[in-house]
C-alpha cells in the first residue's frame, strides 16, 4: 500500500484562467461602441481641438447656412451656420468644453461627496446629522436654479460653472457613500480592524474606502452623463458657456433661431450629446456587469446552451 | 410614528430656514435690481426713488429683518415687474407644474415598473437588451432638443400638433412625451435592477419550491422587495423633474413655475424668485416625508427597529 | 432492504456547470433512492455535490450555466425530468416539500408568517381565506410555534432561527407531501435546536408516512436519524446502504475515514483525525478512483482505473478492494 501521496494532488488542482477584459468588452457590442465612440471624443479634445480650432472659426460668406453636404468641401459635410463656420470643426472644438466641464465637476463632486459621506456614515451623531441636513439642502434646491443664481451672482465663466455643477452633484455620492458605510461598518471585519488598534481615519482609508470605490466608480459614468446634460442645458439658457467659447449646449441654442431653415444647426450638436452621454451610460453599464459575479458569466461564456441534454 | 414625522418635520424647518437666509443674501449680492429694470439711461433720481419705494436702500440686516417678519404673516413681498403679490403669483403658477409634474410621473411608474420587471425576468434576454438601450438612450437624451427636434417633427414636418402654449389636451402631449423620457430611463434601470437582485434572493427559491406560478414570484414576491430602492429613485427623478419643468415649460409656454422662476431669475425680480424657492422647497420636503412614509409602510423591518 | 418501491429514486444523476471556458462537472453519477415513511441521508463534505443533487432534483438549477447532462431522477415511478413546467408545478409544494437551511434570508421579509404559510393553500387551490387560515394556525401548532394566531401576524425577522426552520417545515408539510427534502436544515441552528428540528421532521414523517431526503454533512444527524444513508464524494455516490451497516461497517476508505474523523466518536483527549488532503478540482477531476490522492490505501490501479461498482442486496461501494473490505460478502 502506498502512502498517500499530497504532491499527486497538484495535478487535479490547476488555476483558473480568468476572461480577459477586452474579450469581456468584445461580447458586449453596445458597450464595444460605446467605448470606441467615447475615445473619439477624447480624441477630439486632445488631438483635434487643436487641430481644428482655426477651421472652426473661419467665416466663410459663400457657405452661408450651408446644408450638410459634400459641397463646400470636407470640413462643411455636416452644413455651417449663419455666418458659413463648418459645423463638424465646430462639433469638434466645442467637445472639449463640454467633456473637460463634465469631467471636472464629476471628479470634485465625487471628492466632496465621498469624503463627506464617509464622515457622515462613519462618526454618526451630530456630523451625521449636519451633513445630512446639508445634503437634504443641496437636494432640495433644484439644480438649474442654483446655478441660475449663482451663476448671475459671480460672472458665468468656466471656472464658477464647474463649482456650481459640482455643488448640485455632490450629494448623490454623499448619500451612496454613507449608505455603503453604514452598511461596511456593522460588519465583522471593523471590529476585527479596530480590535487590532486602527484610528478612525486609518480604518475609513485603509478598509472602507476600498470597497466603496467601485460603486462610486459606477455612479461616476452615468452621473458624467447627467453634468454633461445639465451643463448643456445651462449653456442653452445663456448662462453657461459664453461665445465665443463654444459648447454642443450652446450651439443648440445658437441653432434654436433656424429650426425651420437650418435644423442641422442644433440638431447635431444635440446627438453629438445624447451620443457621448449614451456612450456613457453603455460602458457604465458594461462596468456594473462585469463586477456583479451573479451577471457576469453571461460575459464570460462564449455560447449559451439552452437545453438540458 | 408620529413622533418620526414630527422630527423629520423639525428637521426640515430649520433646512428651510437656512435655505432662505441663504437665498436672501444671495440674491441681493447680484446687485441691484434698479440696473436691471430701470432704462440703463436712467437718472438717479429715477433710481434712487425707485430704490427708496422697494426698500432697497436699507441696510441688508435690516432688509432681511423686514422680509422675515413679513414672511410670518404670509407677505413674500411683491413683484419688482408686475406689482402683484409675489406668493399669489407662485401659488398660480404651481397647480400647472403639479399637473405636468404627477401626469408625467405617472406615465414613468407605471411604464417603468411593467417593463423593468419583464426585462428582468430573462437578464440578457432580447427584450432586455432591448430595453437596456431604449432606457439608456432615453436617459442620455438631452431635453431641449428633444423637444426642440419633437416640434421640428410634429409641429413643423407633420402638423399633427401645436408647437407651444396652453391649452387642451394636445398641448399637453409633446411636452409629456419630451419630460417622460430622462425619468423613465432611468427609474427602468432601477426596477430592473432591483428585481434581478430580488428574483436571485434566496426567498424566491422558497417561493418557487411552494410551485406558484412565474407571475405571481415577479409580480407579488419580487417586485415587493424590488419597489424599495425604486421609491427612493422615483422620489429622486421627482425632484429632479423641476430641472427639466423649467426647460420644457420655457420651451413649450407653459405658465407653471419653471417659467415663472426663469423670467424671475433673468429679470432679477427678486421676491418673485424668493417666493418660488420658498414654496418650492416646502413641497419638496413635503415629497421626501411622503416618501420615507411610504418606504416605511412597504419595509416592515423598518418599523420594528 | 425493504421490497416496496421507492417515492424517489435518482439513477445516475449527472449535473455540468459551465463557467468562463471550463466545465465543471458537479455530479457525475450519483444514485439513491428514498422509501416510504423512511429517512436518506445524501452525506458529504462542501463541494461533493450533494447540495446541487437536491436542487436537480427539485428542478431549481439555473441553466444557463447549470445543465442536467445525464441519469433519470423518478417520483412515484414518473420521471420528473421530462415533466412540463405546468405539470411540475402542481406537484411542488403539494407532492414534494422542500426544507432549505438558513430560514433568514429564505423567507420573504417584507410579508407575514401567516400569509407566506397559506400561501401555499392558496397557490393550489384553497379558495376559502378563511379555511386556509386555519389550516395554517393548525400547521403552526403542529410544527410547535407557540401562541400561533399572535405569530402569525409577526415578520421573520421578528422570529428566532428555530423559529424560522419549523416555519418553512410547516409551508413544507402543508399539503402532507409525499416526499420531504431537507437541504441542510439545521446547519446554521444550535445544537439543541437541532435536535428539537430533526425530532420534529422524524415524527412528522412517522405521522404521515412521508419519505424523507435529507442533505447534510453531520454525521452525528445521520446517525441518530437516517435509515438509510447515500455517501457522496466528488460528485458520486461511492458507499450507501443502511445506516447501521454502514456506519459499523464501511467498505469504502471514505467513508472509513469520516467515521474516524468525527469528533462524536472520540474519547476525550484524543487528537482529531483529519481527513488528509483537500477536496479535488472538480473542472479537473483525479483520474482513476476520485479519492485516490487522499486515500490511507490507494495503489497505483486505483491512480489508473476507475472503480466498479461493488453491490450487494444491500449495499453499495465503489472501490476496487470494497469486496475484500465486505466480510460479509
Amino acid at each position: 500500500m502506498t502512502t498517500p501521496s499530497i504532491a499527486a494532488d497538484a495535478e487535479s488542482v490547476s488555476i483558473r484562467r480568468s476572461v480577459p477584459i477586452w474579450l469581456l468588452l468584445w461580447r458586449d457590442k453596445p458597450a464595444l461602441v460605446a467605448a470606441f465612440w467615447l475615445l473619439l471624443i477624447v480624441a477630439c479634445v486632445f488631438v483635434g481641438h487643436p487641430l481644428f480650432v482655426d477651421d472652426a472659426a473661419v467665416v466663410n460668406l459663400s457657405a452661408r447656412n450651408a446644408a450638410p453636404g459634400f459641397e463646400h468641401g470636407f470640413l462643411n459635410l455636416l452644413g455651417a451656420d449663419p455666418l458659413g463656420r463648418p459645423l463638424l470643426p465646430r462639433l469638434i472644438v466645442g467637445a472639449r468644453n463640454t467633456v473637460m466641464v463634465a469631467g471636472s465637476v464629476v471628479v470634485i463632486a465625487l471628492t466632496a461627496g465621498g469624503i463627506l459621506g464617509m464622515l457622515a456614515g462613519y462618526l454618526g451623531g451630530i456630523v451625521n446629522t449636519v451633513i445630512m441636513r446639508f445634503a437634504d439642502l443641496l437636494s432640495s434646491f433644484p439644480s438649474l436654479l442654483l446655478a441660475l443664481i449663482v451663476l448671475y451672482v459671480l460672472e458665468p465663466s468656466v471656472a464658477n460653472l464647474i463649482l456650481v455643477l459640482a455643488i448640485t452633484r455632490t450629494a448623490i455620492y454623499l448619500r451612496v457613500t454613507r449608505a455603503e458605510v453604514l452598511e461596511l461598518r456593522e460588519r465583522v471585519f471593523v471590529d476585527a480592524a479596530r480590535a487590532l488598534g486602527g484610528s478612525n481615519a486609518h480604518i475609513l482609508y485603509k478598509h472602507i474606502s476600498p470597497m466603496v470605490l467601485p460603486t462610486l466608480g459606477t455612479i461616476l459614468t452615468i452621473d458624467f452623463a447627467s453634468v454633461m446634460l445639465s451643463e448643456s442645458a445651462l449653456s442653452f439658457l445663456g448662462i453657461g458657456i459664453q461665445p465665443p467659447e463654444v459648447t454642443w449646449g450652446l450651439m443648440v441654442s445658437q441653432g434654436r433661431n433656424y429650426l425651420a431653415s437650418a435644423w442641422w444647426l442644433a440638431f447635431f450638436p444635440g446627438l453629438a450629446i445624447m451620443l457621448t452621454a449614451l456612450s456613457a451610460n453603455l460602458l457604465s453599464s458594461w462596468i456594473r456587469t462585469v463586477n456583479d459575479p451573479t451577471q457576469r458569466w453571461r460575459l464570460e461564456a462564449p455560447a449559451k446552451p439552452r437545453t438540458k441534454e | 410614528m408620529f413622533y418620526f414625522i414630527g422630527k423629520r418635520a423639525f428637521q426640515s424647518l430649520i433646512t428651510l430656514l437656512l435655505l432662505i437666509i441663504a437665498v436672501f443674501f444671495l440674491a441681493r449680492l447680484t446687485g441691484d435690481a434698479s440696473s436691471v429694470l430701470l432704462p440703463v439711461n436712467a437718472d438717479q433720481a429715477l433710481v434712487d426713488e425707485f430704490r427708496a419705494r422697494n426698500g432697497l436702500d436699507r441696510p441688508m440686516l435690516e432688509q432681511f429683518v423686514t422680509f422675515f417678519g413679513n414672511l410670518l404673516q404670509g407677505d413674500l413681498g411683491t413683484s419688482l415687474r408686475k406689482g402683484q403679490p409675489a406668493l399669489d403669483m407662485v401659488l398660480q403658477a404651481y397647480p400647472v407644474t403639479l399637473r405636468l409634474a404627477f401626469t408625467t410621473m405617472f406615465f414613468v411608474i407605471v411604464a417603468a415598473i411593467t417593463i423593468g420587471s419583464l426585462a428582468a425576468h430573462r437578464p440578457g434576454g432580447i427584450f432586455d437588451r432591448a430595453v437596456t438601450i431604449s432606457s439608456l438612450t432615453a436617459a442620455s437624451a438631452p431635453d431641449f432638443w428633444v423637444a426642440i427636434t419633437a416640434i421640428l417633427l410634429f409641429s413643423v414636418q407633420l402638423r399633427l400638433l401645436p408647437t407651444s402654449g396652453y391649452g387642451g389636451w394636445e398641448y399637453w402631449v409633446l411636452p409629456i412625451l419630451v419630460l417622460v423620457l430622462r425619468p423613465f430611463g432611468m427609474l427602468v434601470q432601477v426596477v430592473r435592477a432591483s428585481m434581478i437582485s430580488a428574483l436571485s434572493s434566496p426567498y424566491i427559491r422558497t417561493a418557487r419550491i411552494k410551485g406558484m406560478s412565474e407571475r405571481r414570484i415577479i409580480f407579488v414576491h419580487a417586485l415587493r422587495n424590488a419597489l424599495l430602492p425604486s421609491v427612493t429613485v422615483a422620489g429622486d427623478q421627482m425632484v429632479g423633474m423641476i430641472n427639466g419643468l423649467v426647460i420644457i415649460e420655457s420651451i413649450f409656454g407653459f405658465p407653471g413655475i419653471g417659467k415663472l422662476m426663469i423670467d424671475a431669475v433673468l429679470s432679477r425680480d427678486f421676491p418673485v424668485v424668493q417666493a418660488s424657492i420658498f414654496v418650492t422647497a416646502i413641497v419638496i420636503f413635503i415629497l421626501f416625508i411622503l416618501i420615507d412614509l411610504i418606504y416605511v409602510a412597504l419595509d416592515p423591518r423598518i418599523r420594528h427597529t | 432492504m425493504t421490497t416496496t418501491v421507492p417515492v424517489l429514486t435518482v439513477e445516475e444523476l449527472a449535473v455540468q456547470f459551465r463557467t468562463g471556458r471550463e466545465i465543471v462537472r458537479a455530479v457525475n453519477g450519483a444514485s439513491f433512492a428514498v422509501h416510504k415513511g423512511e429517512m436518506t441521508a445524501v452525506l458529504g463534505e462542501s463541494g461533493s455535490g450533494k447540495s446541487v443533487t437536491a436542487t436537480a432534483i427539485m428542478r431549481l438549477l439555473q441553466s444557463p450555466p447549470a445543465l442536467v447532462s445525464g441519469g433519470v431522477i423518478r417520483f412515484e415511478g414518473t420521471d420528473i425530468l421530462d415533466l412540463t413546467e405546468h405539470a411540475w408545478r402542481k406537484m411542488l409544494g403539494a407532492k414534494i416539500g422542500m426544507v432549505l437551511q438558513d430560514a433568514l434570508t429564505a423567507l420573504n421579509p417584507v410579508y407575514p408568517v401567516g400569509k407566506q404559510i397559506s400561501e401555499v393553500f392558496r397557490v393550489h387551490g384553497e379558495r376559502n381565506r378563511r379555511v386556509a387560515y386555519d389550516k395554517t394556525i393548525a400547521l403552526m401548532e403542529r410544527v410547535g410555534i407557540p401562541d400561533p394566531v399572535t405569530r402569525a401576524e409577526d415578520y421573520p425577522h421578528q422570529f428566532s432561527g428555530g423559529m424560522r426552520q419549523r416555519v418553512m417545515i410547516a409551508m413544507a408539510i402543508a399539503l402532507q407531501p409525499t416526499l420531504l427534502i431537507a437541504d441542510e436544515p439545521t446547519t446554521a441552528l444550535d445544537v439543541t435546536v437541532q435536535a428539537q428540528i430533526m425530532d420534529l421532521i422524524t415524527g412528522i414523517s412517522r405521522e404521515f408516512g412521508m419519505a424523507v431526503l435529507l442533505i447534510t454533512h453531520d454525521i452525528g444527524v445521520v446517525m441518530d436519524y437516517a435509515d438509510h444513508v447515500a455517501v457522496m464524494y466528488a460528485g458520486r455516490v461511492v458507499e450507501s446502504g443502511r445506516v447501521g451497516e454502514v456506519l459499523r461497517h464501511p467498505l469504502h476508505p471514505y467513508t472509513k475515514a469520516l467515521l474516524r474523523s468525527a469528533p462524536q466518536a472520540l474519547a476525550k483527549g484524543s487528537r482529531l483525525n483529519p481527513i488528509l488532503g483537500t477536496p479535488p478540482d472538480m473542472a479537473n477531476p483525479p483520474s482513476g478512483c476520485s479519492f485516490h490522492p487522499r486515500c490511507p490505501s490507494a495503489t497505483e490501479l486505483c491512480r489508473a482505473v476507475a472503480p466498479p461498482r461493488y453491490v450487494t442486496e444491500a449495499r453499495l461501494a465503489e472501490c476496487h478492494y470494497a469486496e475484500t473490505a465486505d466480510e460479509y460478502a
